[in-house]
């Protein structure tokens, strides 16, 4: 699987020479990274190594003070994660994703909601009845299981809370869709189930980069991972059970930093 | 996964904790709550408490509870209602009924602006104030001989949009962080300039339509009844049914999270301020038409009745929650208790000591509201596993 990666197919999105500090301090130095269409990434690297500091760079958070970010051959400096998402470029922030205060079908279609009249902005009434039809079957297809008569998202397991998160990115992403730590906080079914919704994304010909500490669960949906440390790329491996203590030694810094 | 045992304990003996906070409250916030909870909430907490071991129990009393939450305004209303008519021959007479629809209107007014600032996570104590200037201002311009009605109504509505455009200035643009603090300054600002202009005295001579609107009447309704209908029927289909609505929901509810998908967090807490602005000045409009005054002191403590009937509606100060019915239920209840001590004569002075004592209330039932949902997630998500 990684030895055909490195065929043809021209990456979706390139980041050369990403750099990036806050005041003195260097969180991202010279990150070379390549993602294929319809592969899925994992970003590993222990907490500070600049994981978030570089999805906050292509899902356009922050922007970088070197470097560049391609999509598609061309390069891209995103002002707002709304521009990023307008180049179909999808990010589920980690604890950000949800509206408790929002029905499921709310949180799916917050700021594309669909209104009759539109040339009345944000007074356009809103469709409600054809949303929440729309959103049932977008549930149905990614089989999330959401309880339906508009319960708020406060009411829903974190499991159920993290599946609109993520069906809300997989269903607008065009071509990338960033997931930052999508089964933390989650119990075991849970973890699985959200799991399964990432594994459906390249049927969708999307490509996803996925930030996680726990390695079971990069090992079960990645095919790729790349470890970060103190904002540096140290190693990429595939994320089988045999290299899993060498992505720990990568993750950890086992040995090299023992001085 | 270790911590994933250890975190329900922790909160089950939160949860036991917030159960014993519930039973020694609930029966003391009034007769209908707790005639209404008692049975099946009260065995829930039996059953849960009592096993302390498998948490997917039946697992609806949370659910009723928080329903009883939701209706717990309208119940309070009735009850009230049917003690008052109780306590006092006069309370269920027309006239009394006008009267009370005339003492609240204008707190309806005030708190339907309110609403809108607080359900995205603001809050604004300057409407009081904005009522005495734009009755000010409107009887300053009313004696300027070139000023007709309309003139009039629309300098006091522009009063009301001009001191929430500088509330909306100072949070958005100027980022200070404490609403409270921002409004508590142009309160100040706003009663120091009703009293500059008028020179501490009240003047009377209205134009016709104020007076109309303050106290006509269609058919048998006061007018400013009419005033709060439409201004409700307003902001419902606002807040309810439009894009905008979703918008100022989803900023109360998570600002952050609103940001990064793309709303525009400002503009919509701008207009917010903007249009509390607003009620203000058509609740300024009413409290001068009634009279036919523009009194400087007009206004004084609005605020606090303006809150209030938000709270007690069952918005939540957090933001994010809160609909215009329940804040007509809010302001009723508030004209109520009003109108009821004053039938049965308790001294005036214990109207503010109840309503600030039914503001703490309201404020702690939502805090319970919250702890109830973490419980009822926390619960749902053992059972997903």
């Amino acid at each position: 699987m990684t030895d055909n990666s490195q065929g043809p197919i021209s990456p979706v999105l390139e980041v050369r020479g990403a750099g990036k500090s806050y005041g003195a301090v260097r969180v991202l130095r010279d990150v070379n990274l390549a993602l294929r269409p319809g592969e899925i990434l994992a970003l590993l690297g222990d907490n500070g190594a600049g994981k978030s500091t570089l999805i906050n760079a292509i899902s356009g958070v922050h922007r970088l003070d070197a470097g560049e970010i391609r999509l598609d051959g061309v390069p891209v400096a995103f002002r707002s994660p709304q521009e990023a998402r307008s180049h179909g470029v999808e990010t589920v922030f980690q604890d950000l994703a949800v509206f408790d205060n929002l029905d499921a079908s709310a949180n799916f279609f917050i700021g594309r909601e669909s209104a009759r009249f539109g040339w009345l902005g944000p007074l356009a009434p809103l469709r409600r009845r054809s949303m929440a039809d729309a959103w049932r079957e977008e549930a149905n297809r990614l089989e999330v299981n959401v309880p339906r008569g508009g319960q708020l998202a406060a009411l829903l397991s974190g499991g159920q809370r993290q599946a609109i998160a993520v069906a809300r990115a997989v269903s607008y992403a065009t071509k990338i869709v960033i997931m930052d730590e999508p089964t933390a906080a989650l119990g075991v079914r849970e973890s699985t189930n959200v799991l399964r919704l990432v594994r459906k994304l390249p049927e969708r010909g999307v490509a996803v980069i996925l930030i996680s500490h726990n390695l079971e669960h990069v090992m079960e949906v990645a095919d790729r991972a790349v470890v970060l440390r103190r904002g540096s790329v140290v190693g990429e491996a595939a994320p089988t059970p045999d290299n899993h203590e060498r992505l720990v030694s990568l993750i950890v810094g086992g040995g090299q930093h023992m001085i | 996964m270790a911590e994933d045992t250890r975190a329900p304990s922790d909160r089950r003996r939160a949860y036991l904790a917030l159960v014993g906070l519930i039973r020694t409250v609930l029966p003391t916030k009034g007769p209908a709550m707790a005639t209404e909870s008692e049975s099946p909430v009260g065995s829930e907490f039996d059953q849960t408490g009592g096993s302390g071991s498998s948490p997917s129990g039946s697992g609806w009393g949370f659910p009723a509870l928080l329903w009883v939450l939701k209706l717990g305004p309208l119940f309070v209303l009735l009850v009230l209602l049917i003690v008052m008519s109780l306590s006092s021959p006069y309370f269920l007479t027309g006239r009394n009924i006008q009267n009370l629809g005339i003492q609240s209107s204008i707190v309806a007014v005030l708190a339907l602006g309110q609403l809108l600032v607080i359900i995205c996570r603001g809050i604004d104590i300057s409407v009081g104030s904005v009522v005495g200037l734009s009755g000010v201002i409107g009887v300053t311009v009313a004696g300027a001989s070139w000023a007709g009605g309309a003139t009039v109504l629309a300098a006091m509505v522009a009063t009301g949009l001009a001191i929430g455009a500088v509330n909306a200035f100072f949070v958005v643009v100027g980022r200070i962080p404490m609403p409270l603090i921002v409004t508590l300054a142009t309160l100040g600002i706003a009663r120091g300039m009703a009293l500059l202009i008028s020179g501490g005295h009240t003047s009377t001579g209205f134009p016709g339509i104020i007076n109309t609107l303050g106290s006509g009447y269609v058919w048998v309704v006061p007018m400013p009844v009419v005033v709060v209908v439409a201004v409700t029927v307003f902001v419902f289909i606002l807040t309810e049914r439009t894009r905008y609505g979703r918008w100022l929901y989803a900023v109360g509810g998570n600002p952050e999270a609103a940001r990064r998908v793309g709303l525009p967090v400002n503009r919509i807490v701008a207009s917010a301020y903007m249009l509390c602005g607003v009620t203000a000045g058509i609740a300024g409009v009413l409290t001068a038409g009634r009279t036919d005054t523009g009194d400087p002191d007009a206004g004084n403590l609005l605020e606090l009745d303006a809150i209030t009937a938000v709270v007690i509606g069952g918005a939540s100060l957090f933001g994010g929650r809160g609909s215009a019915p329940n804040v007509i239920v809010g302001a009723l209840i508030l004209g109520t208790i009003r109108n009821g001590l004053d039938l049965i004569g308790v001294e005036p002075f214990w109207q503010t000591v109840a309503i600030g004592s039914a503001v703490l209330i309201a404020l702690e039932l939502d805090v319970m509201r919250g702890a109830i949902e973490r419980r009822l997630r926390v619960r749902r998500s053992m059972e997903a596993e």
